[in-house]
């Protein structure tokens, strides 16, 4: 039998390119070629040069002076470099962390309810951070955090890891919704039916279903938070720079192949977190 | 009202203690303002060992009784009870009913003994009975070989299979079927239809199952229920329901059907058409003009002149479906009737042809006068 249907999907399968190609193709529409070239061209060729300089052997970021691992050196030898890495990472797990578990609650309480009155109105609320322009956000955050520091003296790291988690958030809580809105609820139905109390149906239905939307969301909001500028820079107090705002604060002095080396970090770090991020929301469907 | 209904004394009479689910007035009303009503005051009582079918067209209500006798639905009025006990409050997760759903629901990220297993741990069964009971249901559904495979490698049937060993696994009072073999290629439906008899003869557990396959319904069921817009029409054993059928609709909805205008008078009635038949019309029906049923099997033609007892008939369309010839007829009231014959082994050649006058004769206690 199973064979029967395997013979049947490789038929399928090979039948399908000559489909395909029968069909409508963007490809064959004059100037395809070019575009998506310069396309390529103009997302990458500033991303390669930058990594390029970073290897440079002199302290220009024009002229090429032969490979060296020298900026990396430095910037691994760099206390600033290394108290603002850590800062930032630290920054990014727990407002990730944080903001997951918001997000997951809220998820649950806009897809696994009766619809109730105002739930577009809620939607609308968890994402709106992604419209609210983020100077605008900075300085609100600026002038009540201001207050609060008056207020209690208290200096602390508290006060970026409340901004960053909730800007993570809606990141958080998008691909978390999504999930649960092609996870199929008869599955919940079906547990509850089977004696499971709701809490049982949560923990050993829904989050385990749930689990890569959740991973996907984190990993979202750590990027997000590990690349935050502008917010960030508003509201740290004296002496709490993260990676980003240590390489803004270089940028006005003079600047070396050690930030091409510090960037270049982050994007592999980046680009090896968005590619597990869409592997583990490719997966496991 | 509950309070009366827990102190009522526990079923004594024979027929009382064979009742396992017994609904009282259901009602489902979804939506506050104008809202739809999926159940019109239904009242049922299924009896233990039974295997019950729920049978109407989509929208009826037989899927929302389903839900409310699951828990899934709290009815908006009316009283659940499940042997003599009042359960209309519990929850799904405290009543001992299972359902096995259309699209299965099986859990994706657990292995076909783990789906088995669930029921049985939320209970709070032990390590060795979990795994004794679940051998024993991957026995029951013939699936031993598969007891480690992921849910997603299973074909249509053998998910259906586990879907059924989930739901059975926890000895349920109540076995609900919703639609189960509606996503089933023909030849492993008519597999699984048998399958599904053979289980619940050998666990004795009340089924009711739903579907709105008639053919389904018929060939299965101990006792079927018709339902339409919310109602329960008919309730009664397939053959009662197919030879017997209180209404146009349920007539309708079973099998073919020919429906005449009649005068009935006492137990006598009289086609339009002509022809005299004895009839036990039933209650509720009175004199005069009805209408009565004629299953088109239940009479035949001939070519050639109308002798005495025969209406004359013209003969619109013939159609040759294998086993049996259905001849579409013109009544001299201007009725049209189809008359499903046979067919012999060897061309015989005594059917008329299309356009010819022919012969009817409708067998005697064939007609049926209906409610309305």
């Amino acid at each position: 039998m199973s064979e029967a249907s395997l013979t049947t999907a490789i038929v399928e399968e090979r039948v399908k390119p000559a489909k395909r190609r029968r069909a409508y193709n963007v490809r064959r529409l004059p100037g395809f070629a070019p575009i998506a070239l310069f396309t390529f061209f103009a997302l990458y060729a500033p991303l390669s040069i930058l990594v390029f300089y970073s290897f440079n052997a002199g302290t220009s970021l024009a002229i090429w002076e032969g490979f060296s691992l020298r900026w990396y050196q430095q910037a691994a030898n760099n206390a600033q470099v290394l108290d603002a890495a850590v800062r930032s990472l630290l920054l990014a797990a727990v407002s990730a962390s944080v903001a997951s578990v918001a997000a997951t609650m809220a998820a649950l309480a806009t897809t696994r309810t009766r619809r109730f009155k105002g739930r577009t109105m809620i939607y609308a609320l968890i994402n709106q951070p992604l419209m609210v322009p983020e100077i605008v956000t900075a300085v609100a955050l600026l002038i009540v955090f201001a207050w609060i520091k008056v207020a209690t003296g208290y200096t602390g790291m508290i006060y970026l890891i409340a901004a960053h988690t909730a800007f993570c958030i809606p990141f958080c809580y998008l691909p978390i919704r999504a999930r649960l809105e092609t996870m199929d609820d008869t599955l919940e139905v079906a547990a509850r039916d089977l004696y499971a109390p709701p809490l049982k149906v949560l923990t050993r239905v829904t989050l385990p279903l749930l689990w890569p939307g959740i991973i996907a969301g984190y990993m979202l909001a750590f990027v997000i938070s590990l690349d935050d500028v502008v917010i960030t820079e508003f509201v740290k107090s004296a002496g709490q720079e993260t990676i980003p705002t240590y390489m803004l604060g270089q940028l006005r002095r003079v600047v070396t192949p050690e930030v091409n080396a510090i960037s270049t970090v982050i994007l592999v770090a980046g680009a090896v977190l968005v590619t597990l991020f869409f592997w583990i929301s490719r997966g496991r469907r | 009202m509950n309070a009366l209904h827990s102190t009522a004394a526990p079923p004594s009479s024979a027929a009382e203690r064979e009742t396992a689910i017994e609904a009282r007035g259901i009602t489902k009303i979804f939506g506050a303002a104008n809202g739809f009503m999926a159940l019109d005051n239904v009242s049922v009582a299924i009896r233990r060992n039974e295997f019950f079918t729920l049978l109407g067209p989509s929208g009826c209500g037989k899927t929302t009784l389903l839900r409310v006798i699951a828990g899934f639905e709290p009815p908006t009025m009316g009283v659940l009870s499940l042997n003599g006990r009042d359960i209309s409050q519990l929850p799904p997760n405290k009543r001992p009913v299972n359902t096995v759903f259309q699209n299965y629901a099986l859990f994706p990220h657990m292995s076909v003994a783990n789906n088995i297993a669930f029921g049985l741990e939320m209970l709070g069964k032990s390590k060795s009975e979990i795994k004794d009971t679940v051998t024993e249901m991957l026995k029951l559904v013939q699936m031993e070989h598969l007891r480690s495979r992921r849910t997603s490698e299973l074909s249509g049937g053998q998910q259906q299979r586990v879907a059924l060993a989930r739901a059975l696994a926890p000895k349920p009072e109540v076995l609900l079927l919703d639609e189960p073999l509606s996503a089933l290629d023909l030849k492993l439906r008519k597999e699984m239809q048998i399958e599904l008899k053979r289980l619940q003869h050998e666990t004795g557990i009340t089924f009711i199952f739903v579907t709105h396959d008639q053919e389904e319904a018929l060939t299965m069921s101990d006792r079927i229920a018709v339902m339409s817009a919310g109602k329960i029409l008919q309730v009664g054993s397939p053959r009662e329901i197919y030879a017997k059928p209180a209404e146009r609709f349920v007539a309708n909805f079973i099998g073919e059907s020919n429906f005449l205008n009649a005068t009935l008078a006492g137990d006598s009635v009289t086609l339009d058409a002509g022809g005299r038949f004895t009839v036990t019309p039933p209650e509720g029906v009175a004199d005069g003009e009805v209408s009565v049923l004629v299953r088109p099997e239940h009479a035949s033609v001939r070519a050639g002149e109308p002798g005495a007892g025969e209406l004359a008939v013209t003969v619109e369309t013939i159609v040759y479906s294998g086993d049996a010839t259905t001849l579409h007829l013109k009544l001299a009231t201007g009725e049209t009737f189809k008359a499903k014959q046979p067919n012999a082994p060897a061309e015989a050649g005594v059917l008329p042809a299309e356009g010819d006058s022919a012969a009817l004769t409708i067998a005697p206690g064939a007609v049926t006068v209906l409610k309305d």
